[in-house]
């Protein structure tokens, strides 16, 4: 428990940003992606907004390199921290954990392949453990665990390989409203303690003035920048009754509601 | 005058069922009421004792193979080829399958031949592998493990097309090796499947058992049934076939039991 508080202390050396130039994608005939320029800069989260099938998750699959654009390039600036083993690291939607394994087990899955040794593995699962509060739950299975308790273990998991850049997709969206409000202050929480660089994407836009430093607003299919909204207010300052970001969730909305209503209209027809 | 009250009633009922319980003891009486069946008909006289061997002079029959050791001489050797085929057998099986469910070449070439496999019934190639594999031991396995192969093939690719997928995903997400994704999640995630797979091989595999056994076996149960069917000795042939329905319940309970050790994650 000692190990992981003294890294905590350690200034954050993250030297790593992304640059999206011009990513265009299409599968087949379909359009989904044009021209999307983007920099990820470190230490901050960038959330992506935008209406349903706007292509926000496969932006997210390509920047972690699960998914080749048609046209464009992603390029990673620098060198990932020291001690990073996995630079780009997922939180997905759905979890993705094994059930077969423990809550432990499932984040030694992460450290497994890199040969650590057994010491340094469960230092690394019990810091991440700790920081996450689940470290009663280390032997459960999680069809033991509630969903805010699931997403935990993905999020230690992705903290346990020390990311340069977390790509979270939608990772609060199969969470009930309460969950959605706790993991958002242990999201806030566990960035005020340790900044890292996030992409979030995501179709809630409370989560996206609550989490993002800058918000990325894309249009419907095929998915374009319309515009890049930045909060300047520190992550831990803000809060849902806040009037200056709920001027700012409406203006997220103004620019989103047509798009939203086209897509959703064109995906009845389609 | 009070006016007449609505028509109160309780709302009826119309869920329930679609959702089996284990019921203990329902089967153990199902066997013992047949079984009592038999003995009472026989020895009354409506079953005629040429049509059906009573209950207890199969158990007497029994208790004199077990008496003179025989039961352990025909038991040891079957047991053997069952063990050493269905091993072989399900071994392969499961290799292939999960190569099957992984590569899109290895699929397109061998789905089509495990199709033309499958339903070739195995006891018909009997000649051809005492050729290949000699009259001794060696046919009496390939046969059973030509026979358990098949079936498992089939069962484990399945269950590898199951696995899901987004956890696969996760997988490389996190940079792991290709054999440490197979190892790790699309073995475990198959594992349901591959196991109720096994449960249908390994009955086919006894089935067999006394197929491989016409091939020129002195001692062995399915050699043991042949000799008593062949001489129409109902008892003798009860006992044997009593002995292999005995041995596909302790092959079902086996692998009941590594379900419940291996799939405890499944709630």
């Amino acid at each position: 428990m000692a190990a992981p508080r003294k890294g905590r202390r350690r200034t954050p050396t993250y030297l790593m940003e992304l640059r999206l130039n011009s990513v265009s994608h299409a599968y087949g005939h379909t359009e989904v992606l044009r021209d999307i320029t983007l920099t990820i800069p470190e230490g901050q989260i960038v959330c992506v907004v935008g209406p349903s099938g706007c292509g926000k998750s496969t932006l997210l699959r390509m920047i972690g390199g699960l998914e080749r654009p048609d046209s464009g390039e992603i390029l990673q600036v620098g060198a990932p921290p020291a001690g990073c083993l996995n630079p780009l690291t997922y939180v997905f939607q759905d979890f993705a954990l094994l059930p077969w394994r423990s809550v432990e087990g499932n984040i030694a899955l992460a450290l497994e392949d890199h040969r650590l040794g057994r010491t340094r593995e469960r230092d690394i699962v019990a810091g991440v453990l700790e920081r996450t509060g689940l470290s009663d739950f280390a032997r459960a299975l999680p069809r033991q665990l509630s969903g805010g308790m699931k997403q935990r273990v993905a999020i230690a998991r992705a903290l346990a390989v020390n990311p340069a850049v977390m790509l979270l997709d939608e990772p609060l969206s199969a969470l009930d409203a309460q969950t959605r409000e706790l993991l958002m202050d242990d999201l806030v929480t566990l960035w005020t303690r340790t900044p890292f660089t996030a992409v979030y994407v995501t179709h809630n836009l409370a989560e996206a003035v609550r989490l993002g430093h800058a918000i990325v607003v894309l249009s419907r299919r095929p998915g374009a920048v319309r515009e890049v909204v930045e909060i300047n207010q520190p992550l831990q300052n803000r809060n849902a009754t806040d009037p200056a970001l709920e001027a700012r969730r409406e203006h997220l909305w103004q620019l989103m509601r047509d798009e939203a209503r086209a897509a959703d209209a064109e995906l009845a027809h389609a | 005058m009070p006016e007449p009250g609505p028509d109160i009633r309780p709302v009826p009922f119309r869920g329930g069922g679609f959702a089996p319980r284990s019921v203990r003891m329902v089967g153990a009486f199902v066997f013992v009421a047949l079984i009592a069946i038999a003995e009472i008909g026989t020895r009354q006289g409506w079953i005629s004792a040429l049509t059906l061997p009573r209950p207890s002079d199969v158990l007497a029959t029994f208790g004199e193979l077990w008496d003179s050791g025989l039961l352990f001489k025909h038991l040891q050797p079957s047991l053997t080829r069952l063990a050493v085929g269905a091993a072989l057998g399900a071994s392969i099986g499961i290799s292939v399958g999960v190569l099957i469910g992984l590569f899109s070449y290895i699929r397109a070439g061998l789905v089509p031949l495990v199709a033309a496999l499958f339903p070739i019934p195995k006891i018909a190639l009997l000649p051809l592998f005492v050729i290949w594999f000699g009259i001794d031991e060696g046919s009496k396995y390939a046969l059973i493990a030509f026979g358990t192969f098949t079936p498992t093939v089939v069962a484990t690719y399945g269950a590898v097309d199951n696995v899901d997928r987004t956890l696969v995903r996760m997988g490389q997400s996190f940079g792991l090796s290709w054999w440490s994704i197979v190892r790790k999640i699309v073995i475990p995630g198959a594992m349901p499947g591959i196991l109720s797979g096994l449960r249908v091989s390994l009955a086919i595999a006894i089935i067999l058992l006394v197929a491989a056994e016409m091939l020129g076996a002195e001692y062995g149960i399915g050699a043991y049934i042949l000799e008593a069917g062949s001489l129409y000795d109902l008892e003798r042939l009860f006992a044997g076939v009593v002995i292999l329905s005995l041995l596909g319940v302790v092959v079902s309970a086996a692998i009941s039991q590594a379900e419940k050790r291996l799939l405890r994650w499944r709630s």
